[in-house]
């Protein structure tokens, strides 16, 4: 099953990545964009999904500064997210 | 369009391989014949010239034509070194395109068994004020040699950046290397040995770099340079800091034969030279060869410009080991071939022989062409737009030199490399005029080797001849500066396109400057590069030989340092009675909109030989507090670079006139030190005031308070970065 | 004394840890692959780009099978000093609190900075007082230290702040200045600046061979502290008791 993990900076911690592409868009003309923060995506083939949350604790997220979000495709090909969707969003 | 020439080949040489073949050549020996023969690898316009170069002295142990050059810095070490350009791919993809620069010359320098111990690189981009893609060129490329650099673990130690609206649509990126070896172990590139082994270790082949080669560096850049992206090579610094380890374990247990990297045109012309250099033949099975992509053609298999990759020559029986210790390193290792005694490359696709090709017609015979050179009846740079008026105050003038692109701090640039690493770094940049790295402690002292990297391109422009000698003569000068004595020198030519007279003229005239210098002042050429083509639709790049010079001194405890120590101090200048400065090619010229032209002050070698080693010892004695060699700028700013770097002002009286304050030209010195110790100069020596205060105060011309200069040298560039 | 320097694939630094450490005492490189520390009395996790820093920094080589033994070497007291990436894996590892971020700038910054001595009660400050000044090198892109208020106040109030960047000299935003801290009981200290690169005048400056002369004295006097009065004093008993712990010989 292929699984994905969006890995996000933890709401109230200063993220300069997302406040250095804020301010790159309007200089390239794009403007009415706020709120940009700058995470990480894993994509992974498993053969237990339940272990998924345990993975991303241990090792593909750091729990004390960052959320992650994992999202599971259903049968018809929709996904399903666990986690919690982007508090900033 | 026949298929060689969209493949870069004339139809000349098209014919050329025909008859070397005795057939026509299938696409995959076409391929592999279009890199062979390209410029870069070929280097067909400038090898004849190449050869008029001085390569030897008693203190080279390799000379040009292997991975990297070396000299002997004694107690049986010796120091490996070399310079590239990586200047097409940059301007395509400036991050990776650096990064991979780096990445490259590192593996020139373990190729010949040498640990690398420091980075420097040369830069040149468009007008930063004017031009955001210039910004945003220098911001990645510094990133770039800064990520692959740091990530290693090579301190990257110095270098040199300048801005010219000539390279607006051509930038260039020259990383050099230096690495330490015992000179026993200096390991040849030349594959021997029928029935011996070729394997390939490193990171898997993909299709990065297709065509690179010639695709890229012997063409002019045109408009497409968003569609040209694919074909640039994306580095991985932690692939890289494993080869090197593998590389150097494989090297320390005598497990090869030859050692040879991958760079540009991947396997093609690293198994190519190999066979080359060894008079003998190799058959490789790509289908051996561990890919990253699916479906890889057999041709794009051999001229994939991968990172990461060496190719190595074992006895049969040594293969185990030498896997062993890949595994060890977690580096992919992979018998691909064998060498045979045919003198043929033949590429295999298991047994099915895919391409069969006469070694010595890829390598020995590829075309030679003299140049038809002719000077320009005019420049063909503009004039830069005025930014300083006429009759602007010595004061104005000097805070616009020290506040501009050219000539601010370069921190912001280099605080984003790691200089440390490896603890031998006994002068970090903005410290002294060259960098100093130490190496083991001999009794009491600690011996050390120091390097500096320059070539300014617009006196090149203005006359290639004096303009190369002064390349050599800023080297040679900056090493004095800290009491280094040159061993040896590598250079990066950096020109248009050869095939037009004026460039063509531009390149013999350089080459001849630098040959010139070289027999001069003694120091051999250990090695070097070439990029040609370096020009588009805006014109040719300036002419720009850049050279990199590898010196020795004693005692790192001695090194000098380039900013005013002590307030009592003695300022004194050390001049050449040759030293003629003039405001042609100036800083202060460019600033006033004049175009790069005009003759440059003639240089008396032999005299200045005898400077550059009256300051060496002056500096080895421990008898200055300071030494700076003055170049870009003149006078007033070197004397404002030793105040701002030591925090302290002074009082100076020379003359006044403006060709004497902001006018350039080789041989002069601004030196400090305890009153009386410059008797050893003897008439070279000019005292002309004393260190102290928090001001620069030249009598009847200037007085600026310390904290000014700073900030503007402080700003100069940083705001540009910002 | 004995020191052990870790060394990962992509490490940078450890060979000038292993040199700096050498000027005090035996020093010895340890393979990640290993399970074996070797007997050492201190271990030193360096600088670098370890697993070229995939993932997060320090996130892949804190899983290395020798670091399952220094988190066992450190439960018993044993003395660790993570550098700069050996700080992250530290972090990573749970052996110290908080986290590192990447530097406000999202630039690469190699710079001689200024740090005070916040606690030189620590087995890697004891040879400091509160309030010297060092000169080291700091050279690093994620190195903003960040953890919750509430932790922050407790470092402070514990005495886990060991280093801070003097005035004017952080460049990293890291939260309240702090370079470098240890856990409660003082035997584990990470910090982002470099004391093997300050270690001989000729390179710069030598304030951060302190740092290792500090542990040399633990070595030699394993029970023997200084002042009385300082609040990590309260964590005393448990660190005395310990004899097979700081220094003990397997």
């Amino acid at each position: 099953m292929r699984a994905r993990v969006l890995i996000r900076p933890k709401a109230g911690i200063l993220d300069p990545q997302g406040q250095a592409v804020e301010r790159a868009l309007p200089a390239l003309g794009f403007e009415g964009v706020r709120n940009v923060h700058v995470g990480r995506l894993v994509e992974l083939d498993v053969e237990d999904p339940a272990q998924l949350p345990a993975m991303c604790e241990q090792l593909l997220a750091n729990p004390l500064v960052e959320d992650f979000q994992i999202q599971r495709p259903d049968a018809d090909g929709s996904h399903q997210n666990e986690g919690p969707d982007d508090p900033r969003g | 369009m026949s298929r060689h020439a969209e493949l870069g080949l004339t139809d000349a040489e098209y014919e050329r391989i025909v008859a070397l073949m005795a057939r026509a050549p299938n696409e995959v020996e076409l391929a592999i014949f279009s890199l062979m023969w390209s410029e870069h690898c070929g280097y067909k316009h400038s090898r004849k010239l190449l050869r008029t170069l001085p390569t030897e002295g008693p203190r080279v142990v390799m000379g040009p034509g292997e991975n990297a050059g070396a000299v002997d810095v004694g107690n049986g070490l010796a120091c490996a070194f070399k310079v590239e350009s990586h200047n097409h791919p940059s301007a395509v993809e400036p991050f990776q395109g650096a990064a991979t620069g780096v990445g490259g010359i590192l593996r020139d320098v373990f190729a010949v068994g040498a640990r690398p111990i420091a980075i420097l690189d040369s830069l040149r981009f468009g007008e930063p004020g004017t031009s955001p893609r210039s910004r945003y060129l220098l911001d990645r490329t510094v990133a770039g040699i800064g990520h692959y650099g740091n990530s290693i673990g090579v301190a990257t130690v110095g270098g040199e950046i300048y801005f010219e609206s000539a390279y607006e649509q051509n930038c260039l990126v020259n990383a050099m290397c230096l690495g330490l070896i015992e000179t026993e172990k200096l390991i040849r590139s030349a594959a021997a040995g029928v029935g011996n082994v070729v394997v390939l270790f490193g990171a898997r082949t993909g299709r990065d770099g297709i065509g690179g080669a010639s695709v890229l560096a012997s063409a002019e850049l045109g408009g497409e340079g968003a569609s040209r992206r694919p074909t640039v090579q994306i580095g991985d610094p932690f692939e890289e800091a494993k080869l090197l380890e593998c590389s150097l374990e494989l090297l320390d247990r005598e497990l090869l034969v030859a050692l040879q990297d991958l760079g540009a045109a991947g396997l093609t012309s690293a198994s190519a030279e190999m066979a080359a250099k060894g008079e003998v033949g190799l058959d490789l099975d790509v289908a051996k060869v561990p890919l990253r992509a699916a479906g890889m053609e057999p041709f794009e298999i051999m001229i994939s410009e991968s990172q990461e990759r060496m190719l190595c020559v074992v006895a049969p029986e040594r293969v185990e080991a030498v896997l062993a210790v890949c595994e060890k390193w977690e580096v992919n290792a992979t018998a691909i071939g064998v060498v045979t005694g045919s003198r043929r490359l033949r590429v295999l696709v298991g047994d099915r022989v895919v391409g069969d090709l006469p070694v010595p017609a890829l390598v020995d015979e590829c075309p030679a062409y003299d140049l038809a050179p002719a000077p320009p009846a005019m420049s063909p740079y503009a004039a830069p737009p005025r930014v300083l008026a006429d009759g602007a105050a010595p004061q104005e003038t000097l805070l616009a030199l020290l506040g501009s692109a050219n000539l601010a701090s370069r921190r912001p640039v280099f605080e984003q490399y790691d200089c440390l690493v490896g603890s031998r770094t006994a002068r970090r940049p903005e410290q002294a005029d060259a960098a100093v790295l130490m190496l083991d402690a001999d009794g009491g002292r600690r011996p050390a080797l120091a390097v500096s990297i320059d070539g300014n391109g617009r006196r090149v422009a203005c006359d290639p001849y004096r303009g190369a000698v002064e390349a050599v003569l800023e080297c040679s000068a900056n090493l004095a500066c800290v009491g280094a004595e040159p061993l040896g020198l590598t250079n990066c030519l950096n020109f248009g396109n050869p095939e037009k007279p004026h460039i063509a003229w531009q390149l013999t005239r350089a080459v001849a400057g630098l040959g010139d210098a070289c027999r001069a002042l003694g120091v051999p050429v250990v090695g070097g590069n070439v990029s040609l083509y370096n020009e588009g639709g805006g014109g040719p790049i300036h002419p720009t030989p850049v050279v990199g010079m590898v010196g020795e001194l004693p005692d790192a405890a001695r090194a000098g340092r380039l900013g005013f120590a002590q307030a009592g101090d003695t300022v004194a200048l050390i001049a050449a009675r040759g030293w003629a400065p003039s405001l042609t090619g100036s800083e202060l010229a460019k600033l006033r909109g004049a175009a790069p032209e005009g003759d440059l002050p003639a240089a008396d070698l032999g005299e200045l030989r005898a400077v550059h080693a009256a300051v060496r010892q002056a500096v080895r004695s421990g008898a200055l507090r300071s030494a700076h060699d003055v170049a870009e700028g003149g006078l007033a700013v070197a004397l404002a670079e030793c105040c701002v770097a030591g925090g302290l002002g002074a009082e100076v009286t020379v003359d006044p006139a403006e060709a004497t304050l902001f006018g350039e030209g080789p041989g002069a010195f601004v030196v400090s030190g305890p009153r009386g110790t410059f008797a050893a100069f003897g008439a070279a020596a000019t005292i002309v005031g004393i260190v102290g205060g928090d001001e620069l105060a030249i009598a009847g011309a200037l007085s600026l308070p310390l904290g000014e200069l700073t900030r503007v040298h402080a700003d100069g560039l940083a705001t540009l970065l910002a | 004394m004995k020191f052990g320097v870790i060394q990962f694939p992509g490490s940078c630094d450890e060979r000038d840890a292993l040199h700096a450490a050498s000027l005090v005492g035996d020093a010895v490189l340890l393979w990640h692959r290993d399970h074996d520390l070797q007997g050492v009395d201190a271990v030193i996790v360096p600088g670098g780009f370890s697993y070229g820093d995939y993932l997060r920094a320090g996130a892949l080589a804190r899983f290395s099978p020798l670091m399952g033994e220094v988190e066992r070497f450190a439960r018993h007291g044993g003395l660790v000093l993570g550098i700069c990436n050996g700080f992250q894996v530290l972090c990573e590892a749970a052996l110290l609190p908080g986290a590192l971020l990447p530097n406000t700038s999202l630039r690469f910054v190699c710079r001689q900075v200024e740090l005070d001595v916040v606690n030189a009660d620590t087995k890697w400050t004891g040879a400091c007082e509160r309030g010297d000044r060092l000169s080291i090198p700091a050279k690093h892109q994620t190195g903003r230290y960040w953890a919750p208020d509430p932790v922050l106040d407790e470092l402070e109030a514990n005495g886990q702040v060991v280093l801070r960047y003097a005035t004017g000299n952080g460049f990293n935003g890291s939260a309240r200045d702090i370079a470098g801290v240890s856990n409660r009981a003082g035997n584990v200290v990470g910090l982002m600046p470099h004391p093997e690169h300050a270690v001989d005048p000729l390179t710069g400056s030598a304030d951060g061979l302190r740092l290792f002369e500090s542990a040399a004295l633990i070595a030699a006097h394993p029970t023997d502290f200084t002042e009385p009065t300082s609040p990590s004093r309260l964590r005393r008993p448990a660190q005395a008791s310990a004899g097979t712990g700081a220094g003990g010989h397997r």
